[in-house]
């Protein structure tokens, strides 16, 4: 049995597409803004990062959100304060990057060898959408809204900060602080899609729908907005795939979600770089030369 | 050369440093910087690179603390009257990607500061309409900045300080990057409102010749220390030569006036 009908039947789609939704929007929306502010490494680091803390929750047997969670605003904050300046935050982002690596590869290591099953390994770095426990449905969407609540308060110095921090200072902003606050807000919306599509690829909702909205919008606002609803679009229609991906042959096997998203995002992206739009504007642009 | 007529002094200047001096990173940047700036009144700062222009723009901002002396707008600390002082940085090179129209750069002056974020409105959307109107880029108020050229960029960063109505106007080297034409007209341009509203302007630029005209005063920087006066009183050999510490030539070529370095200078110090 498949299609429509069984596929909003299914109590696993229901949970994955609520979670799903949450999380995409959110990480669609601070994504505007890591790729605004030039934080892309960042972003994809604190997503990678999230293993080492995911694969230690799993060891410890507790919920891996948490770990992904716990992990991520510690890194977040660590990177923040070593990289206060722009030239050495790729250098900070780096540092704790390996740390944080080098200690995921040796948890990972441990949770392949203790628990005799990759199950947990695979969930961590290739997301778990489908088997993410319902219980932290209430705990995801508390920190999504405080992610969101911090992104709505902190938008406008945040946008100043962002393209001129010199006028943002004379106007008695403090850079710094709204930097940091950024950086936990991101934090957060980038572990939640950690726990969803996997650490590994927590960047393509970050980013994807990002890059996207900014091509296509007139301004930055209606980039936010876009970006979370073309992360929410590539993320719902990416369950959908692959619950029909049993039932496709010639294996009736199911292909993982996080591959159905990731390649939705990159043609969300590649259809933006040809938007109509675009291209009325650069042909304007040489008649104009 | 003549100067511009200079605003009456009034009492209450809109700026004061006495004795200020400045380190950053162990050097000495500013020593013994007095000024008095009146309402209205534009002073042109200029000096050779490294001179301590930014620095000195950064003191009356509040964001570098004088390592001595004093600096007051409108008699109060610097910190506490950021919404008198309006800034126009030195350079900004946005994005090509960057989804920012000429009326959103505008608005980031108005209330980019506020927490939260805005619904827009029409009395903001007038008052963005208006600043834009003072600075004659209405023609361009929805098209995005990464079409604009320079000149038209640098107008938007002026119509971003004045939004905020300031009494004091910073300009940190506002005519890089520009073609002459588009100098003079920036310079019309801040000189013609500051006069109309009765904003004092601190402009820092390293070619003085395109402010000569309008400026009233000029403060000339070079290590660390100032000579303040009218056009007449500042550029002469003997006030330039004892401020830089050796021989300086002051010529006046085709009515532009350039400043050479003595035999014992390393080379030009400030170029037409």
């Amino acid at each position: 049995m498949h299609g429509l009908g069984a596929f909003f039947a299914d109590p696993a789609v229901g949970t994955a597409l609520l979670l799903g939704s949450i999380v995409a929007s959110v990480s669609g929306a601070v994504g505007a803004f890591v790729v605004l502010r030039g934080q892309s490494f960042s972003g994809h680091a604190l997503g990678d990062i999230g293993a080492a803390g995911a694969s230690a929750a799993y060891l410890a047997g507790m919920e891996p959100l948490y770990g992904f969670l716990g992990v991520g605003l510690l890194s977040g904050l660590l990177m923040d304060r070593l990289g206060e300046r722009a030239s050495s935050r790729d250098l900070a982002t780096g540092i704790v990057l390996s740390l944080m690596l080098g200690v995921g590869a040796l948890f990972l290591y441990l949770l392949t060898e203790r628990t005799n099953a990759s199950g947990g390994t695979a969930a961590v770095l290739f997301g778990s959408i489908f088997t993410v426990d319902p219980s932290v449905t209430l705990p995801i969407a508390l920190f999504s809204l405080l992610s969101s609540l911090l992104l709505a308060l902190l938008y406008r110095p945040l946008l100043l900060s962002s393209l001129q921090p010199d006028v943002a200072r004379a106007r008695g902003v403090p850079v710094g602080a709204v930097g940091l606050l950024f950086m936990l807000a991101a934090a957060i919306a980038i572990e939640e899609s950690a726990l969803v599509a996997g650490a590994l690829l927590s960047m393509a909702l970050l980013i994807g729908p990002a890059a996207a909205a900014l091509r296509l919008a007139r301004h930055v606002g209606a980039a936010v907005l876009l970006s979370a609803g073309l992360a929410v679009l590539a993320l719902v229609l990416g369950i959908f795939l692959a619950y029909e991906s049993y039932f496709w042959p010639p294996v009736q096997h199911g292909w993982p979600v996080s591959f159905f998203i990731a390649a939705l995002v990159l043609l969300e992206y590649l259809l933006a770089r040809l938007w109509p739009q675009r291209a009325a504007r650069r042909r304007e642009e040489g008649a104009a030369a | 050369m003549k100067s511009a007529l200079r605003p009456v002094p009034e009492p209450g200047g809109i700026l004061d440093l006495s004795g200020v001096e400045a380190v950053l990173g162990g050097r000495q940047v500013l020593a013994g910087i007095d000024v008095h700036v009146d309402p209205g009144e534009f002073v042109g700062v200029i000096g050779p690179n490294g001179a301590g222009k930014s620095t000195l723009l950064k003191v009356v901002l509040g964001l570098v603390r004088p390592s001595a002396g004093e600096v007051r707008i409108a008699g109060a600390d610097p910190r506490r009257m950021r919404g008198l002082v309006g800034y126009v940085p030195q350079s900004f090179d946005p994005d090509p990607e960057l989804p920012l129209r000429a009326r959103d750069l505008v608005a980031l002056g108005l209330d980019g500061s506020r927490w939260g974020f805005s619904l827009g409105g029409a009395p903001r959307r007038a008052a963005v309409d208006r600043a834009l109107a003072s600075v004659d880029a209405l023609a361009y108020a929805d098209q995005p900045i990464s079409r604009l050229s320079g000149g038209e960029l640098q107008r938007l960063m002026v119509a971003q300080a004045l939004i905020a109505e300031p009494r004091l106007l910073l300009l940190d080297e506002p005519l890089t990057n520009l073609d002459l034409r588009s100098q003079a007209e920036i310079v019309e341009l801040v000189a013609s409102v500051a006069r109309e509203r009765g904003i004092a302007v601190l402009l820092v630029t390293h070619d003085m010749n395109p402010i000569l005209r309008v400026t009233h005063r000029i403060l000339y920087l070079a290590g660390g220390r100032a000579a303040v006066g009218t056009v007449d009183e500042v550029l002469r050999e003997g006030v330039l030569s004892s401020l830089y510490g050796y021989h300086v030539d002051v010529l006046q070529v085709h009515g532009r006036i350039v400043i050479v370095g003595g035999a014992e200078a390393e080379a030009v110090a400030c170029k037409a």
